[in-house]
């Protein structure tokens, strides 16, 4: 492990405000029986997950080609299309892109991708402004903290928090948290920022390459807000955002939200196609590690990931260690996947951060195999040498009890023990065991010495 | 040029062996019927947007003079009400200008039953930023133009050309303080749906888009 602390540390943390897990715990929850509710509605929904997949499976096994398509058309349509093998490049591209137009402030909307690169920072070192204009992104910037979901930004902060923030910053009445003061402040902020960048960079939830149009959803409005007043539109996409043909939209658009939320859609779905006139367009195609992915059987179905932010909202692991433990931009059970892919040692200790329930691959709308994925991760880890060490050395005594009867037996009565008359031996902080675990009551007697006095004779 | 040929011969090189997609059309073609009418009011309403049905486009005149009272803004592209509104295809090279627009008013192509969303392309929003920077919004859409779902949306505009065209449903909003719900987010405050009343086509009666 390096220097930086692992999930279970974060989470730590995390969990000294009890209330405040509790309060996480049940308002994800919420939401999640919400994405219940609008999918039930849906008789589809089992066919349009199905369908949903299988058009992945399509994009991925076809991937260049449709690369090369959408870049056809989109530069035929007048976008001038980027790519980017990794982060910084991105970034040196976007800052390209600015330099060029003088730009020295760009206002951005909700972009994961651009999260995974550290844009923000990057440009922020090269002395360009740059303003988030989702209002939980918005908020979270100003907290100078990552989002602690790719969906809802901001689901870690209580409403005082936010009150105080926009106190500082924004002016408002000092105690002041009611969201719909702060959302009217927010707004009125925004509006001024909207109306002076010259530059707008926006992600993309669906590209086609049957057109060369991409498609961005917000229910904020903030994305066109920025795009359409700006002479710069810069839109930064993961290359597995593609989908080979405008009808599919239909199957994701049906599904994003729905999972997302429980709203039956988005407020806007924009399908940008073309600049408006005098717009310059930038499309910039991003790899960072997807490539690599693709090349990876056990794990390339993670890349169909559509970014609802289901599996986080489900995921009982994440609801009570809250999204800052992962330590990386995409957090819970899918972050867990793509993660380890970008630094298998750095985030060795993600793909342990699950319960393996499975819940998050009941509710995935591209069916995939989370809790598969998080378990085969594992057995990689571990096999490359990148395993917890203490865990390690746990394992190896119990290799070597569970092979020996005699040990066994004696081990078994003496852990019964402890576990009944110092728990504390075990539930303590030396045992990376009890981090991730309450232990069990133990039970009066073994199996084996309840089969000696009840078996039949 | 080098990072392109990068990553297009990684992909190439760890692509799965070939998936055909699958046969979409299983999800039919819901379009326009009576059913998707009541199904887009319900939804389109508990979504936050208001619904009024009209029968002829001067009964949208009356409802504007009633809102609308002081000398605030109003844009649209609908012909029959410039005079009311101003014209909204004349301010097409500068939107920063409609930065003080009150409400706007525009037709959609078809609205959608099953998530109340309108479909409306440049042509109809005259300028692109106009439904997004008005504080209010509304939208006129024929009664018999209401589709079923998502899918039959696209069939419908399958083949059809735009520079910039969005689905729109309800006003705009937030949920990102503590999950309360807020209207009025960055776009629109509040949307109102004006449905022209028509006799509705018989589903038979349609075109087979
Ligand atoms: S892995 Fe599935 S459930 Fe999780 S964010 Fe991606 S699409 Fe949604």
């Amino acid at each position: 492990m390096s220097t930086q602390k692992n999930h279970a540390e974060l989470s730590e943390i995390f969990n000294k405000d009890e209330d405040r897990v509790n309060w996480h715990d049940e308002t994800l929850w919420w939401v999640r029986q919400k994405r219940d509710k609008a999918s039930h509605a849906i008789p589809d929904w089992e066919l349009l997950r199905e369908m949903a997949s299988q058009i992945k499976n399509n994009v991925l096994s076809e991937l260049d080609t449709y690369l090369i398509q959408f870049e056809a058309k989109a530069t035929e349509n007048g976008i001038k299309v980027h790519w980017a093998a990794d982060a910084a490049e991105h970034n040196q591209i976007v800052k390209d892109i600015l330099d060029k137009n003088g730009v020295k402030q760009m206002v951005k909307s909700k972009s994961m991708l651009t999260e995974e690169c550290h844009l923000n920072h990057y440009l922020e070192e090269h002395g360009i402004d740059v303003i988030d204009s989702d209002l939980g992104e918005r908020i979270v910037q100003l907290a100078k903290e990552p989002p602690s979901h790719i969906v809802l930004p901001c689901i870690h902060k209580k409403k005082e928090e936010i009150g105080d923030l926009f106190h500082i910053h924004l002016g408002t009445e000092a105690g002041m948290s009611d969201p719909q003061v702060l959302t009217e402040t927010a707004r009125l902020h925004l509006r001024e920022v909207f109306l002076t960048r010259k530059a707008a960079l926006t992600g993309v939830n669906f590209a086609v390459a049957e057109t060369g149009e991409f498609v961005v959803c917000t229910n904020e409005g903030n994305a066109d807000m920025g795009a359409h007043l700006a002479d710069v539109h810069i839109a930064s996409m993961g290359i597995e955002k593609l989908i080979p043909e405008r009808k599919h939209l239909g199957v994701f658009l049906r599904l994003l939200t729905r999972s997302a939320t429980g709203q039956p859609i988005t407020t806007y779905s924009s399908h940008f196609k073309r600049p408006r006139k005098g717009q310059e367009m930038h499309i910039i195609l991003v790899d960072n590690g997807r490539s690599t992915q693709l090349g990876r059987p056990d794990f390339r179905n993670s890349l169909k990931c559509i970014r609802c932010g289901a599996c986080m909202n489900t995921c009982p692991v994440y609801r009570r260690s809250g999204g800052h433990s992962y330590h990386t931009a995409i957090a819970g059970p899918i972050g867990s996947i793509l993660a380890p892919n970008l630094d298998m040692k750095d985030y060795a200790d993600l793909p342990f951060a699950s319960t393996l329930c499975g819940s998050c691959t009941n509710v995935c709308p591209v069916k995939i195999d989370i809790h598969d994925q998080l378990y085969k991760w594992r057995q990689v880890i571990v096999k490359e040498g990148y395993g917890d060490k203490k865990k390690a050395a746990g394992m190896h005594a119990m290799d070597w009890t569970l092979a020996s009867p005699s040990l066994f037996n004696l081990a078994g009565k003496a852990g019964r023990w402890t576990l009944k008359h110092a728990p504390f031996a075990v539930n303590n902080s030396m045992n990376p065991w009890y981090k991730h675990r309450d232990m069990p009551k133990p039970p009066a007697q073994s199996f084996t010495e309840w089969f000696k006095t009840n078996r039949p004779q | 040029m080098s990072s392109r040929a990068d990553i297009l011969s990684r992909i190439a090189k760890n692509k799965p062996q070939y998936i055909a997609a699958p046969d979409i059309s299983a999800f039919g073609n819901k379009h326009s019927s009576n059913a998707n009418l009541d199904q887009f009011c319900a939804v389109a309403t508990g979504i936050g947007a208001t619904i009024i049905f009209i029968n002829n486009l001067s009964e949208i005149k009356t409802y504007i003079r009633n809102q609308i009272t002081n000398n605030k803004r109003i844009i649209s592209s609908i012909p029959e009400l410039i005079g009311l509104a101003e014209d909204g295809t004349l301010v097409q090279a500068i939107p920063h200008k409609l930065e003080d627009v009150e409400l706007a008013i525009i037709c959609a192509e078809f609205g959608v039953a099953e998530n109340g969303a309108l479909w409306v392309t440049e042509t109809q929003m005259g300028t692109r930023i106009l439904p997004f920077i008005t504080q209010h919004l509304a939208i006129v859409v024929n009664a018999n133009d209401i589709v079923g779902d998502m899918h039959a949306s696209y069939i419908r505009t399958a083949g059809s050309d735009h520079n910039f065209a969005a689905f729109i449903a309800g006003p705009s909003k937030t949920a990102d303080i503590e999950q309360s719900l807020v209207l009025g987010a960055h776009g629109s405050r509040s949307l109102v749906v004006f449905v022209l009343n028509m006799d509705i086509c018989d589903e038979s009666d349609r075109p087979v888009l």
